[in-house]
């Protein structure tokens, strides 16, 4: 009896999880914060500053082409949004946000389907389809030099402080949490690649190692993946809150959708 | 889709830039997806543009051209007349775009 409950005790004292699930507290200094345009080499910068060379602008001209016209039965998004309406310059800069109605959180792709729904009476499109690229980055691309800037109070700060939690805490078979790159060793070499502070201004943006367009969930789901650890779903609640946590984290960097990023 | 740029208008002998940007995945036929299948490849084999019916620039593509291929050209303008982008895929599609050019 003495000895089944000795191993037992050793057994569980073996197979507990280590103590901290968390990595060390950590932040960039306020005068530190650099968008990830920083760490690019020379010839991508030039590809995001010049507007024709930017492969992004295939997709803000698709959501701008989606945004004036209007799909059957529906009236287009300009009817409301036009310039004489609601410009909707500037407005990319405060999401995510928590819709007053449901109180969920909302980044601009939710935000875009919500409005499909309650006023144009239409499906909403895809997480990461090129429809819904396009018109996130065409409605981002309106708010490009805008600071960013994110309300957390109030219903918001749940979501801030779960996404504050996924930053901080390991995961994966790694076991590294998101702060000990992008807090602890920013701008130092990742086998050939500078790590940058892990800001989201850029995004939904085109990655030369996609080839392709994609949304910061999809980013999200890469670095996941990179340290082993089982990537969320897209358009998941969690990566909402990561979403909203990096904004924050973020704020005062210019917006620059469509970026390009290596 | 493609996106150009070109001038409407130019002076008679001035040299003018031309771009043209082709929404394209250019997929190589070398890569695999998830489930370990290859990804047929699906590339765009020639471009061509021609500026009052005469071609003034033309490229054929290989697997090693990245997605979204980007052409930057200079051409003299001579005389009024249509540039006519025209470019093929593999399976022989072929999509076109024109744009007027106005000499003065």
């Amino acid at each position: 009896m003495k000895w089944a409950l000795l191993i037992g005790a050793l057994c569980l004292a073996g197979c507990n999880k280590p103590e901290s699930t968390y990595a060390r507290n950590s932040d960039v200094k306020a005068g530190d914060i650099k968008s990830g345009y920083a760490f690019l080499q020379d010839d991508t910068k030039a590809l995001q500053d010049d507007d024709f060379a930017n492969p992004g602008f295939l997709w803000v001209d698709r959501g701008k082409r989606l945004f004036e016209t209007a799909e059957t039965g529906a009236s287009t998004c300009s009817t409301c949004h036009g310039a004489h309406g609601m410009p909707l310059k500037g407005v990319a800069a405060h999401y995510p946000k928590v819709d007053a109605k449901t109180g969920k959180l909302l980044n601009l792709e939710a935000a875009i389907n919500l409005c499909r729904e309650q006023h144009q009476g239409l499906e909403p499109l895809a997480y990461e389809s090129d429809d819904l690229l396009g018109m996130t980055a065409y409605v981002a691309s309106l708010s490009r030099g805008e600071p960013v800037s994110v309300d957390i109070t109030g219903p918001a700060a749940k979501y801030y402080e779960e996404g504050r939690d996924y930053f901080f805490r390991r995961k994966g078979q790694f076991n590294l949490a998101c702060s000990q790159c992008h807090n602890e060793h920013w701008g130092e070499k990742l086998r050939g690649d500078t790590i940058s502070q892990g800001h989201g201004n850029a995004f939904p943006a085109y990655r030369l190692e996609w080839q392709d367009f994609g949304s910061l969930h999809r980013r999200l789901r890469d670095c996941d993946a990179g340290i082993r650890a089982e990537p969320q779903d897209y358009g998941s609640e969690t990566y909402m809150a990561v979403e909203l946590y990096l904004a924050k984290r973020a704020e005062g960097l210019a917006m620059e959708s469509p970026g390009v990023r290596r | 889709m493609i996106r150009i740029s070109a001038p409407d208008t130019a002076e008679m002998g001035e040299i003018v830039e031309v771009k043209a940007m082709i929404q394209h995945p250019m997929e190589t036929g070398y890569r695999r997806d998830a489930k370990g299948d290859v990804i047929p490849r699906n590339i765009i084999k020639q471009f061509r543009c021609a500026y009052g019916g005469n071609t003034v620039f033309e490229a054929t593509f290989f697997p090693g051209i990245a997605a979204n291929p980007f052409l930057a050209f200079c051409l003299r303008a001579t005389r009024t007349g249509p540039i006519e982008f025209s470019w093929t895929d593999q399976h022989g599609e072929t999509w076109s775009e024109t744009r007027q050019l106005t000499v003065s």
